[in-house]
């Protein structure tokens, strides 16, 4: 991934240096605060890893009946790790399934264990949580011995496909189908409204709108599917999903013991355009980006929100601010380089004069002032009429644009966008539009060398000294309630113009200060690694 | 052709008047072969063409082809039976828009939009209500009469109701994208049961929906006073908002030249 020549548009390393530090700036007050919270979606992925999985019969899960149950009895703010393996070293329970069950019928009480009570439950929870944790590593193992037996996707861009169908058992032959017309990265689009549930839904689920539930069932039914077409193909097929929305944490911790490869997982994504609060955004987002870099997975950030909220070219800074937010954030979590899928989008208005050049511009940007991140490429989406003929054109653009600039994941745009969900036969030409342009022009980049003071570079230098001007708004705001810089910047509407207040939004009350002897031992065994 | 018919009764126009080419794809679930394609030209013949060419035949994987058809068809379309949901009231620009409400009602005019359900797609909400706008329009923030609460996606009727109330809203725009298994149908039917629940007849606020899938003329169906579909943009909904809402004593039907942009929103 290292060895694309950088260094096409001449960027200042100064000025790059200088828009790494404000992020870093930006973004260091936020984990300083995010350190000190914890959530009860960290608290359950916590259980999870513990290996406490199922639901019961009404479908609420084991990890939240138990979880409120310790919350109600001893708070949140001690994490549920000590009340919870001091009531088994009590003999309240056998295993954590049965004390879930007891705790939820009301016969146990929990308590914050002291002394040597609490040093062994301390022992005792990180002895159970270090086996999630071993079970995430390997399915790390194993997912690059099947790298290494299959095959690993014959180019760049690999190619993303999406399937949606709401019913499970109808996602596994499609995405089975699309693997064989040639997708190398297959994503299963969550069901609406799933990132606003406070729960993850339990076992395979075949009813969704416009999508399908993210849940550990479902992503052991498609790995295995999954696993087959890689057999079957020679080339092994990566599977994404979401971690995102209340349940983030947990997401990303059953999507590490599953194996899956690749995650959404945008750091600001949430309080935007979800309305979730921002603080228990922050502290989920760390958690769940400490198991994605421990699991191997590979992040996808969610810029290409932002221009379809905007105007993607008045807009294009605020993507470059959030990619270096990411990165910020997402490196301090662990996550290493090739683990960064930057987002960002082909959404300039085609009626704009030199609309390719400006693409172009951006693209490249991302790409240089992260020379070694996969980067997502996001297809058209609002430009996109319903003219399906003219769609087609578009694409191939958007798909020229990413072959010239060297982007890592190539979501396929369909022609059908903004029409219906995608036929079989908008797939196959989508494909057919991909590999066309990819055999002409896949090299292309070689030989691309944007003048040095033409549109394309002094373009992509104002759109960086936009996202310095940004940043630098960000790291000197400031509210009332002494909250950090960039949580004051979020309610100001400084991005996407949501304006979104530290003490608003949804999962506030699922939010709390770390008391003095909080212990959560899968963050524990997370940090040690690094 | 008689004159009186003249202009009236239409074919497809390939490249000459009256031959009715027209162009067709689709897919049938059968491996490509001779049979594969004469079941292609069956199905086209069966819908009208004739003659129907199999222009283009590809195998999809080992158990799909892909067909485009090109042909003619003898139908002929007669534009006045023709029934389509014709605008009613004049376009306003933002100026005459904010001149209306304030004459008319002496206050600033409340809108409260959201999408409802479980729909998180506020591209079309935002492109009603938010100052960005769409098709070169701007969105209804930015009139200054205009009073916009946009909640934002995924907002349940219960609170989509309270917050109407609170804000004593004149007006209360609801989109919806997502239709997998009819849910914009069914939310709107819920949003108009719960409003005409919880207000007298007479202080209802003017309900509107809109979003890419809606049936123009369903308004009375779904319970609501205006469905707006595909490429509304925000003036027109601004000035169907005065049309309702702050009614102009003399109302000039037409006065501007229409220039209706041929965009489309979803």
């Amino acid at each position: 991934m290292t060895r694309r020549p950088t260094g096409k548009l001449d960027l200042d390393p100064t000025t790059v240096r200088h828009a790494r530090s404000l992020a870093r700036k930006a973004g260091r007050p936020i984990v300083t605060m995010a350190k000190k919270h914890t959530t009860v979606a960290v608290e359950r992925a916590t259980l999870r890893l513990a290996g406490l999985e199922g639901a019961d019969p009404e479908g609420t899960p084991w990890v939240n009946r138990l979880l409120d149950v310790v919350r109600a009895d001893v708070g949140l703010e001690h994490g549920v790790a000590l009340p919870v393996w001091d009531a088994l070293l009590r003999g309240e329970a056998d295993d954590l399934a049965t004390l879930a069950q007891k705790a939820s019928a009301g016969s146990v009480r929990f308590r914050l264990p002291e002394g040597r009570d609490a040093t062994r439950a301390t022992t005792a929870s990180r002895r159970q949580v270090a086996g999630g944790i071993r079970r995430i590593d390997a399915r790390r193992k194993e997912r690059d011995r099947l790298i290494r037996k299959f095959g690993d996707a014959p180019r760049k861009p690999w190619i993303y496909l999406i399937v949606a169908t709401g019913d499970i058992y109808e996602d596994i032959p499609q995405a089975q189908q699309a693997a064989r017309e040639g997708a190398d990265v297959i994503a299963v689009i969550r069901s609406t409204g799933q990132s606003l549930l406070d729960y993850v839904p339990e076992g395979a689920t075949r009813e969704g709108f416009a999508g399908t539930y993210a849940t550990q069932e479902n992503f052991r039914l498609m790995r295995a599917a999954l696993d087959e077409s890689s057999k079957e193909l020679g080339r092994y097929v990566r599977l994404t999903n979401y971690a995102s929305g209340l349940c983030m944490p947990e997401i990303a911790a059953l999507a590490g013991m599953e194996r899956l490869d690749m995650m959404l997982n945008d750091s600001m994504y949430g309080i935007l355009f979800r309305d979730i609060n921002p603080v228990r955004t922050f502290v989920d987002q760390r958690f769940s980006r400490q198991v994605h870099a421990r699991a191997g997975i590979i992040i996808n950030t969610g810029e290409d929100n932002y221009l379809t909220t905007a105007d993607a070219v008045e807009a294009a800074h605020t993507v470059s601010t959030s990619q270096l937010l990411n990165e910020y954030f997402g490196k301090e979590a662990g996550l290493e380089d090739w683990q960064l899928g930057l987002g960002h989008a082909f959404e300039i208005d085609p009626e704009v004069p030199d609309s390719f050049r400006m693409e172009l511009a951006h693209a490249l940007l991302a790409r240089e002032l992260f020379p070694n991140a996969p980067l997502k490429w996001m297809p058209p989406t609002r430009h996109m009429t319903g003219d399906v003929f003219r769609g087609y054109l578009l694409d191939g653009f958007f798909n020229l644009a990413g072959a010239l600039t060297g982007q890592g994941i190539l979501l396929v745009g369909m022609m059908t966008e903004a029409v219906v969900t995608p036929w079989l036969s908008d797939r196959d030409l989508a494909l057919q539009n991909v590999r066309y342009v990819m055999n002409a022009a896949g090299n292309l980049h070689e030989d691309f060398r944007p003048a040095p003071d033409g549109f394309i570079a002094n373009r992509a230098r104002q759109v960086l000294a936009e996202t310095i001007e940004l940043l630098d708004r960000i790291v000197t705001d400031s509210d009332a309630a002494g909250d950090p810089p960039l949580l004051a910047a979020i309610a100001d509407g400084t991005f996407g113009l949501m304006k979104r207040p530290a003490d608003g939004g949804r999962g506030l009350d699922g939010v709390a200060k770390k008391s003095g002897v909080y212990y959560n031992p899968a963050t524990e065994l997370l940090e040690e690694q690094k | 052709m008689s004159s009186t018919t003249e202009g009236r009764i239409v074919r497809p126009y390939g490249d000459t008047t009256g031959d009715g080419m027209v162009q067709l794809s689709f897919t049938l679930p059968i491996p490509h072969s001779k049979v594969a394609e004469g079941a292609a030209a069956q199905l086209a013949n069966k819908m009208g063409m004739d003659p129907a060419l199999v222009v283009h035949a590809k195998p999809m994987g080992p158990d799909f082809t892909f067909f485009v058809v090109y042909g003619r068809v003898h139908h002929l379309v007669d534009t006045s039976k023709v029934e389509v949901v014709e605008r009613d009231y004049p376009l306003l620009t933002p100026k005459e828009v904010n001149a209306a409400v304030k004459r008319s009602l002496r206050r600033r005019l409340t809108i409260v939009g959201a999408c409802i359900g479980t729909d998180a797609h506020t591209v079309g909400i935002d492109a009603i209500l938010n100052i960005k706008g769409f098709a070169g329009e701007k969105g209804l923030e930015y009139y200054r009469e205009l009073k916009v609460v946009n909640l934002g996606a995924q907002v349940s009727v219960p609170q989509l109701v309270e917050r109407a109330r609170a804000e004593k809203a004149d007006a209360v725009l609801v989109s919806q994208v997502v239709t997998q298994r009819d849910a914009h149908l069914l939310n709107t039917r819920e949003m108009s049961a719960a409003f005409r629940e919880s207000y007298p007849s007479d202080r209802m606020p003017l309900l509107i929906v809109g979003g890419p899938r809606f049936d123009e003329s369903a308004a009375a169906d779904l319970g609501v006073d205006r469905v707006f579909g595909r490429g509304t943009t925000p003036g027109e909904v601004a000035s169907y908002l005065v049309h309702r809402l702050a009614p102009q004593p003399e109302t000039r039907p037409d006065a501007r030249p229409e220039k209706q942009p041929e965009r489309k929103a979803s």
